[in-house]
């Protein structure tokens, strides 16, 4: 469905929104990888465990994050000040404002943590954004996302949880 | 995406869906499909035994032998998003003002008492609290006919004071309800229910009638909101 088509389609009160959405971006083209790498993972109750997130998340006061930007952003473990810089007008955000674990879930994690479920909690977590304009995602697959796994490793990170907005 | 880099690195990975035609298509190790509103990928805020169940079961694909693995998370939510938000606007004293313009002042209150929040909820990409006003006015023109450009937009970038607008007044709502809302509940409240909504979405309109670039448009609403 294009752009054109969209915009011009009845919508709100006889289409939920979600339901758009989900028709929308189902199909959008994704990089296709020559094979799908698994690795084994360490034990669980004693991997260290990570969050990167696509939900364009901010600790440093700034609610802007270029369309466009596939950077990545660093987020301590205790940081209370997350900004949801996310670009896309296409989401609820009233769910992060009210709880941020429901997207960043790092207190889930040490509760986790504390029954012995997984080994402990990584020092450092990090956010892309996501709904990026080139689907190829170069930047994020050859730069940063390489440089991202390089820190996830220096910090002793086992396994990481991906979740997206 | 993402797992397919940090696996080639070494890590293992868990990745929560939230579409799951992506999800086939990316061939990640281990993705756990969930289908719950778009924005909340754990499901429900505030529930924390909800929470951590959507952990385990992600965890659970660790114990896979091989992937790519592809499961979904038993328990679906749709939030009943037509339901309309029970929120109160601020009663009219100003008639000189256009409505719209008196809202967005009246709802500041509001909005000031969530402060700590502000930074959660988005707003600040190029609106403050003063220039909230000044912005919705700028849309009253813009709706009006005046080509965007001639608007005088704060900042100077229209399509992120109307992201702010829609924060600002989100921001105010969180705090006037009485329960966190359902998925998109303030967002219909912003967009349906109050003045400045309504005048975002005839701007919009006015600038694709007036044969505007699309994206200028376009994104000056949710998708589900545009008419």
């Amino acid at each position: 469905m294009s752009d054109q088509s969209q915009g011009d389609q009845k919508r709100g009160d006889d289409a939920q929104g979600d339901v758009l959405l989900r028709q929308f971006v189902n199909d959008i083209p994704v990089y296709d990888f020559d094979d799908t790498t698994f690795t084994k993972p360490r034990l669980l109750a004693e991997a260290q465990v990570a969050i990167v997130t696509t939900a364009g998340l901010r600790t440093d006061g700034d609610t802007y994050w270029t369309p466009g930007d596939q950077a990545f952003t660093e987020i301590p473990v205790d940081a209370d000040k997350l900004a949801l810089a996310h670009f896309s007008p296409n989401f609820d955000r009233s769910g992060f404002m009210a709880d941020p674990e429901v997207v960043f879930p790092v207190k889930r994690l040490a509760e986790l943590a504390a029954d012995g479920t997984i080994g402990s909690v990584a020092p450092l977590h990090y956010s892309f954004m996501g709904a990026q304009p080139d689907h190829n995602l170069e930047t994020m697959r050859l730069d940063s996302g390489p440089a991202c796994a390089e820190r996830l490793k220096r910090d002793g990170t086992d396994v990481v949880v991906l979740t997206p907005i | 995406m993402l797992a397919h880099v940090f696996e080639q690195a070494g890590l293992a990975t868990v990745g929560l869906s939230s579409v799951r035609g992506q999800a086939e298509r990316v061939h990640a190790p281990r993705m756990l499909h969930c289908e719950f509103p778009l924005g909340r990928p754990l499901g429900r805020p505030g529930d924390a035994k909800f929470q951590r169940g959507v952990l385990r079961a992600a965890f659970e694909m660790l114990e896979a032998p091989s992937g790519p693995v592809l499961l979904d998370y038993p328990e679906v939510i749709v939030d009943e998003q037509a339901e309309q938000l029970s929120c109160p606007l601020p009663p009219r004293h100003d008639g000189d003002s256009h409505p719209a313009v008196e809202e967005a002042r009246g709802l500041r209150p509001a909005f000031e008492r969530a402060s700590e929040n502000v930074l959660r909820s988005g707003f600040g990409k190029k609106l403050t609290a003063d220039t909230v006003p000044d912005a919705v006015a700028a849309f009253v023109r813009i709706a009006d006919g005046t080509p965007f450009e001639d608007a005088d937009v704060p900042g100077g970038d229209l399509l992120a004071a109307g992201h702010d607008l829609r924060c600002y007044y989100e921001q105010a709502a969180m705090q006037l309800a009485d329960h966190v809302p359902a998925a998109r509940q303030t967002e219909n409240w912003v967009y349906r229910q109050t003045e400045t909504g309504k005048v975002i979405r005839a701007a919009a309109v006015a600038m694709k009638e007036a044969g505007v670039a699309q994206p200028l448009w376009f994104y000056l609403l949710p998708a589900s909101q545009a008419d």
